[in-house]
């Protein structure tokens, strides 16, 4: 993903500056409850298992796709393995975690529901932060020019990008009905990081999100 | 130095294997026998190791380090028999990866070896004549026996790390295994939990290389006073093309003449990569035993930590605390990635705290010992982490 500058932002919201200046990483990371174990599905360079060792103290493991991301993070002393979130997750215990992370990873998997349904599985909770592809933005190119979009968050174009299954947050919240799981809490952020107020109705952050996270949990 | 006439002399190899130059050797007696998984009992019995560094003093800095099939003790010293360099010296040593001035490295030669462990090339107590075929089979679990026993004679409890690649990381998995409270951390190199059947077939045309040899007498050659070397050479240079990618070769050999330009139309060394073999084989026979090689082979062969847990490799590592780093290297055939990622998902079926990392390299199995400044770095950053987990001091 691309860094954006959202540090400024992220200390007015009294949290860490995170290196890339991934805004989401910080909103993930207070959604985790301290000392518990957690499982970070493409955890690229390691940045929100450092950012949640240093800050919560967690038990935290990784999975990344990329060689170049799985060294770095080992040479950091992580505990990461190469691997694939499609075809990997199917190898873990139930409830071998508290919590099994998803950042901007979502929209690059093959079968995003199999993918969600393994991590509340895996974990008691999922939490799950991904780009929203119905963003106004997003809409208006498409409307307006009729090509796929291009912004600073997902730079490339359509025939390059690992991304394969854009949503919506819309799209999102159905899927969690769809699967059966309850969502917890939930948190969109607009083109300069900052939440948007938690009482605005559905729609709005359905349009001017840019990236949204949630977290989630099996419903009882 | 009268010491260097020695090394092409065929006595130097016996020499070592009972009383080796420049180690430490452990004897083990009556009242200590090493139980072997064949139901013998092996005693009296010595372990040869080095050690380098300084164990620290609530003995808890200690690193194992477990070689492959032919390396030795002399992990990171000059080798007594070859005068080279040790195998990992780019690994071990003063600010190396594997920092001897943080870590108490310990390597001991393994059970059945020639470098002044017990094996086939010791004398037997009770003939006074070297054991030969008589010696018993040795395992990898066997191996690892000995070296607890090593480890205890130590005053070591707890090792803060095993270290090695190939029938090193066998050994590596072994301990996580048997000893999982006695191992923080491990890290085993382009290994399997399995020797795989063509694994078990390369080795099979190497013993019986060996075997063919008319100088093996039935693996009574050092009673005999002959040596099996062509059957040993052969061997070596069967299992060295398996230790080498194709790629690796072409680089560095292609169809290169050795000094000619023209075929000579005979089956003399024309091409480099033969004579690179026959060297690779010729020198491999100065310093390593024969039968050694048939029964370290054969502990390998019969290696499959699965089975010995009905099949189900995670049972092998249940609630294990011990912390992982498994590395494979992409053009290793012998033991190829896939076989590492088995370890890994074992591992993640048991939620054990596990790393794995697969290095890109051309350089084929021999890539854990070669200068791999990937595998440096991610050995060095685990071992940090760990170290700091461990409460071990950490030099910026």
């Amino acid at each position: 993903m691309q860094a954006r500058p959202y540090r400024e932002l992220a200390a007015a919201n009294g949290a860490r500056n995170t290196t890339s200046g991934r805004v989401d990483l910080l909103v993930v990371a207070q959604m985790v409850e301290p000392g518990s174990r957690v499982l970070d599905v493409g955890c690229g360079d390691g940045e929100l298992l450092k950012i949640l060792t240093e800050t919560k103290n967690v038990d935290g493991r990784g999975i990344e796709i990329s060689r170049e991301g799985v060294n770095f993070c080992v040479a950091k002393g992580l505990a990461v393995i190469q691997g694939d979130a499609d075809t990997d997750l199917a190898d873990y215990p139930d409830d071998a975690f508290d919590y099994v992370i998803l950042s901007q990873t979502l929209q690059a998997t093959w079968q995003p529901r199999v993918v969600l349904e393994h991590m509340l599985r895996i974990g008691e909770r999922a939490i799950v932060s991904f780009p929203n592809f119905g963003h106004w933005k997003i809409r208006l190119m498409l409307l307006l020019f009729g090509r796929m979009p291009r912004t600073a968050n997902l730079p490339e174009t359509w025939y390059n990008t690992q991304n394969i299954h854009f949503c919506t947050i819309r799209d999102f919240r159905d899927l969690c009905n769809e699967v059966g799981v309850k969502i917890e809490t939930a948190v969109a952020l607009d083109a300069w990081g900052r939440k948007l107020r938690l009482n605005f109705p559905w729609w709005v952050w359905n349009l001017f999100g840019e990236q949204a996270v949630f977290r989630l949990s099996r419903r009882r | 130095m009268a010491e260097a006439n020695l090394i092409s002399t065929p006595q130097a190899t016996p020499r070592e294997a009972d009383a080796p130059r420049d180690s430490l050797v452990v004897r083990f007696g009556a009242d200590q026998p090493l139980r072997l998984d064949s139901g013998v009992e092996l005693s009296p019995f010595q372990i040869a190791y080095k050690t380098y560094g300084q164990l620290n003093a609530d003995r808890s800095n200690a690193v194992l380090i477990c070689h492959a099939l032919t390396g030795d003790q002399h992990v990171a010293s000059v080798h007594p028999v070859t005068k080279k360099n040790g195998w990992w010296e780019t690994m071990v040593g003063p600010g190396k990866p594997i920092d001897t001035e943080r870590y108490f490295v310990i390597c001991s030669n393994v059970v059945s070896g020639c470098m002044g462990s017990s094996g086939p090339s010791s004398i037997n107590p009770k003939t006074g004549k070297p054991y030969g075929l008589d010696f018993p089979v040795i395992t990898i679990r066997d191996m690892v026996r000995a070296q607890a026993m090593l480890i205890d004679h130590l005053g070591i409890e707890m090792l803060f790390a095993v270290a090695g690649g190939s029938m090193g990381g066998m050994q590596v998995l072994q301990w996580a295994q048997s000893y999982p409270e006695r191992v923080f951390c491990v890290l085993p190199l382009a290994c399997a939990t399995r020797h795989s059947a063509q694994n078990i077939a390369f080795h099979e045309v190497g013993r019986q290389a060996v075997m063919a040899d008319p100088e093996w007498r039935g693996g009574r050659y050092l009673t005999e006073g002959t040596n099996p070397r062509r059957g040993l050479a052969v061997a070596r240079m069967g299992a060295h093309i398996t230790y080498m990618s194709d790629a690796a070769l072409h680089r560095k050999f292609g169809r290169k003449f050795q000094d000619r330009n023209n075929p000579t139309f005979s089956f003399d060394a024309d091409f480099e990569v033969e004579s690179y073999l026959r060297y690779q084989g010729s020198s491999f026979v100065e310093r390593f035993d024969a039968n050694s090689y048939l029964y370290l082979t054969r502990a390998m062969d019969y290696f499959d930590l699965a089975a010995e847990h009905g099949g189900v490799l995670a049972n092998a590592f249940r609630n294990t605390q011990t912390r992982f780093c498994v590395v494979s290297f992409t053009s290793d055939w012998l033991f190829p990635t896939s076989e590492s990622r088995e370890i890994v998902h074992a591992l993640n079926a048991t939620s054990a705290r596990v790393s794995f990392a697969e290095i890109v390299t051309d350089k084929g199995h021999d890539a854990f010992l070669l200068d791999e400044p990937e595998l440096f770095a991610i050995v060095r950053g685990f071992l940090d982490g760990a170290a700091k987990a461990r409460g071990l001091g950490i030099k910026e």
